[in-house]
């Protein structure tokens, strides 16, 4: 058994902390977070020179074609590093969608773009509150074109097309959502930015007004390509809220080794360590489904949905559990804005949601292990 | 990213496979597949006898104790040979459940510390399953804190006179022989005074006695010990080492790797996906699912966590920190689990056994038993302290006993 990442994967690792170290400390995080900047541009420019943002898209497209453990571990890194930068719109949803439905013209068109970071890609699938359903998406499609309100939409704002879903039949069945792409440069849509709780990952409004746009994948197809976007993304996302764990636990090791009350570390006090340590436990579940997560995904398993859906609800837990308790760690210094504290809370807890909630996620889990039973 | 055996791992496991498939007490296969918690018990026969043969079976081929050298009647496999033969053994491994103790922590310990002779005289009749071992360390005034036990061991001549009494000593009424730590220098530190001992459970002035758990159940017992004589040539490591002895053999119990613990899991998924309610199927209520997705997901994290360490084995490293959350997690687990199962129940899950009709009292065996998992082998809050010290690197508890000679320490609160 080999369940773990190779060496070349784990020098992809460092390569990629490295250089988020360097290029994405918490100055540039907050340069984003303070309003200054919609993205961090020098850092995605920086990301595509590494080959980051192609690191999955195949060679033919301009990627680097090394697959997606590779993409894992750099999915991780960025959530260890809290970047302020489109990376999980475009690489895991855009892209994701365009391997899996995209016609062979639409691929040349926008896969070298993402991986040259001339393009910035996102999935239009929310209209207003809920979960992914088909039911929830009456933006509508006639005759080539889109016409409707998308939000909220995940780096909208700064996104040069979109994935949109968007209804092409009224039968009352998944088949009647279709999928298309949207130039959102190219007139027709109106983005408007949204305020959000985490600054360094925006979220925007944009209205369709007889948009052009040419379908990705068969119509009726939408949902089932969807579906399938959501799953290979909520791995990737995992990773991100993997790193993010980890990066909060250590923050919260590191301040209780550092401060000292009552005389002593309060690293010393069982409370505290008691803490710490079922944050490690809920860290080290969740990078164990991950793993799984990464198999799957990267093998193109059966196991896949369930696979998914355990990685991302485990991920998300943890994300949430340590970055809450990080900032109680810190005590009232971590309330400050001062600290990073409150970053990984805010990343935590929005991240939670960008692909549905968790009590979306462990439904699904349920219904795929109850499917999985039942064949 | 894969999970295949390499050629060599494959090659062990078809030999490990075949053997077993031609010797394995069969007749016993579907008894063993039903228990999950707790000692094992077999409806008509002892499960001591029946585990004896199997040992003996398997000693006689080779396939006993199998990462300790030949010569002490191992076989000398690696450590992933010994996950591969786990894996393989499944069921059946539940029977070696009363030799685990002897192999896993005895056994490790007279290695190390034993003269060579007693290596080989001793050893294979432990491999074989012909001698059960127990480990006597746990006391009433030392639980946690082990090293505040209280046994005394007095030199007289070339022999220990022996005096005090354990608890929690699973299989003593059944044991050969028992690693004993005692204290021999009240006047030091605590830690400084213990000595480690073996000795023959027959020996005079032995008396076990069964304790009646609160599960309502007798597994564990208290060893009473009066004026019993150990020979000096029975002593493990040096006078007032006992302690760095200790340690030998409570590092050897992380041999749990590739061993599943039960988690309750399998057994509420079920449960779930047949009960029907009022309100139509258990696993079809929001919150019903909402508790068994965050169950699902802790049960599979732990599985792939110990596939991590045995990917570790199989490259011939060391596994990481990372098991060291399974019993943490399986035993707060267990016991959640029993609780929302009985809650489903309604006013019928206070009843037990056949009485309580949906599942024949299952969670409430788990609920009555759950306890223990969560204090055995380390408390939730040792784990919690072993991973913040030894995985997060913090620092130690103050401890007001440390320089304390053993005698002068406080025996009451108040």
């Amino acid at each position: 058994m080999n369940f773990d990442f190779s060496d070349e994967q784990k020098q992809m690792r460092d390569e990629a902390r490295k250089f988020l170290a360097e290029k994405c400390p918490s100055k540039a995080v907050r340069e984003v977070l303070d309003g200054k900047a919609p993205y961090d541009k020098e850092l995605w420019k920086g990301l595509a020179e590494m080959g980051f943002l192609g690191v999955a898209i195949p060679e033919e497209f301009g990627g680097a074609g090394a697959g997606h453990l590779e993409l894992c571990v750099i999915a991780e890194e960025m959530g260890r590093a809290n970047a302020p930068v489109p990376f999980s719109s475009t690489v895991y949803l855009a892209a994701e969608a365009l391997l899996l439905a995209g016609s062979d013209a639409q691929k040349r068109k926008w896969l070298p773009k993402i991986a040259s970071g001339e393009a910035i890609g996102t999935l239009a699938l929310f209209e207003g509150k809920g979960n992914p359903s088909p039911k929830a998406i009456k933006l509508q499609a006639s005759g080539g074109t889109l016409s409707g309100v998308k939000k909220p939409v995940p780096d909208g704002a700064i996104a040069d097309f979109a994935v949109v879903a968007a209804r092409t039949g009224s039968t009352g069945r998944d088949a009647d959502i279709s999928l298309f792409l949207v130039d959102l440069k190219a007139g027709g849509v109106e983005a408007k930015p949204l305020t959000n709780i985490d600054p360094t990952r925006g979220q925007a409004e944009l209205t369709f007004k007889n948009a052009k746009a040419e379908p990705l994948g068969a119509t009726g197809e939408g949902w089932s390509i969807l579906t399938q976007v959501l799953d290979r993304a909520a791995v990737l996302l995992a990773f991100e809220q993997v790193g993010g764990s980890d990066r909060a636990l250590e923050m919260g090791r590191d301040y209780a080794l550092d401060r000292i009350a009552f005389g002593r570390p309060i690293g010393s006090f069982q409370a505290v360590k008691h803490m710490l340590a079922d944050m490690y436990v809920s860290a080290t579940l969740a990078r164990s489904n991950c793993y799984y997560g990464a198999w799957a995904l990267s093998t193109n398993a059966a196991e896949l949905p369930e696979a998914a859906a355990a990685a991302r609800i485990s991920a998300t837990q943890a994300f949430q559990h340590c970055s809450k308790n990080n900032i109680q760690v810190h005590g009232g210094m971590g309330f400050t804005w001062e600290f990073d504290c409150h970053m990984y809370y805010r990343r935590a807890n929005a991240t939670a949601l960008t692909l549905g909630s968790l009590s979306y996620w462990e439904d699904q889990l349920i219904d795929r292990m109850r499917r999985k039973n039942a064949a | 990213m894969n999970f295949d055996d390499t050629p060599q791992e494959a090659e062990f496991r078809a030999t490990a496979r075949k053997w077993i498939d031609a010797n394995a007490p069969k007749q016993y296969e579907a008894e063993l597949s039903k228990s999950s918690l707790g000692r094992i018990r077999l409806e008509k026969e002892d499960i001591v006898d029946v585990g004896k043969a199997w040992q003996k079976k398997k000693a006689e081929s080779g396939w006993a104790c199998l990462h300790w050298p030949k010569e002490y009647g191992g076989r000398g496999a690696s450590p992933i040979e010994k996950v591969i033969w786990q894996q393989e053994e499944g069921v059946y491994g539940k029977l070696t459940q009363p030799f685990q103790i002897g192999e896993g922590m005895c056994g490790p310990t007279v290695m190390a510390f034993g003269s060579e002779e007693h290596k080989r005289h001793y050893l294979p009749k432990l491999a074989s399953g012909e001698h059960i071992w127990c480990q006597l360390f746990s006391e009433p005034a030392g639980g946690s804190d082990v090293a505040g036990l209280r046994t005394r061991a007095e030199k007289k001549g070339d022999n220990w006179i022996v005096n005090g009494q354990k608890i929690w000593t699973s299989g003593a009424h059944y044991s050969d022989y028992g690693l004993l730590i005692t204290r021999t220098d009240p006047n030091v530190p605590k830690h400084k005074g213990l000595t480690m001992f073996f000795l023959d459970m027959k020996s005079k002035g032995v008396e076990v006695r069964p304790i009646k758990q609160a599960n309502g159940m007798q597994e564990f017992n208290e060893v009473y010990f009066t004026d019993v004589v150990i020979p000096d040539s029975q002593r493990l490591g040096a006078v007032g080492d006992g302690w760095n002895v200790s340690l030998t053999t409570l590092m050897n119990e992380r041999m749990s790797i590739g061993s599943r613990l039960a988690t309750g899991f399998p057994e509420m998924f079920e449960f779930c996906s047949n009960l029907m309610t009022d309100d139509g199927l258990a696993i079809d209520d929001p919150a019903t699912r909402s508790k068994l997705a965050s169950w699902a997901v802790k049960a599979s994290g732990l599985k792939y966590t110990s596939y991590r360490a045995i990917s570790s084995l199989s490259k011939g490293e060391r596994p990481g920190p990372e098991n060291s959350i399974g019993k943490l997690v399986s035993g707060m687990m267990l016991q959640d689990i029993a609780t929302y199962a009985m809650d489903l129940q309604g006013a019928a899950g206070a009843l037990a056994g056949a009485d309580e009709e949906l599942a024949r009292g299952q969670f409430q065996q788990m609920l009555l038993s759950s306890p223990s998992m969560r204090i055995a082998g380390g408390t939730d809050e040792i784990l919690r302290n072993i991973i913040a010290e030894r995985v997060l690197g913090l620092p130690g508890d103050i401890r007001v006993d440390k320089d304390v000679p053993f005698n002068k320490i406080p025996t009451k609160g108040r």
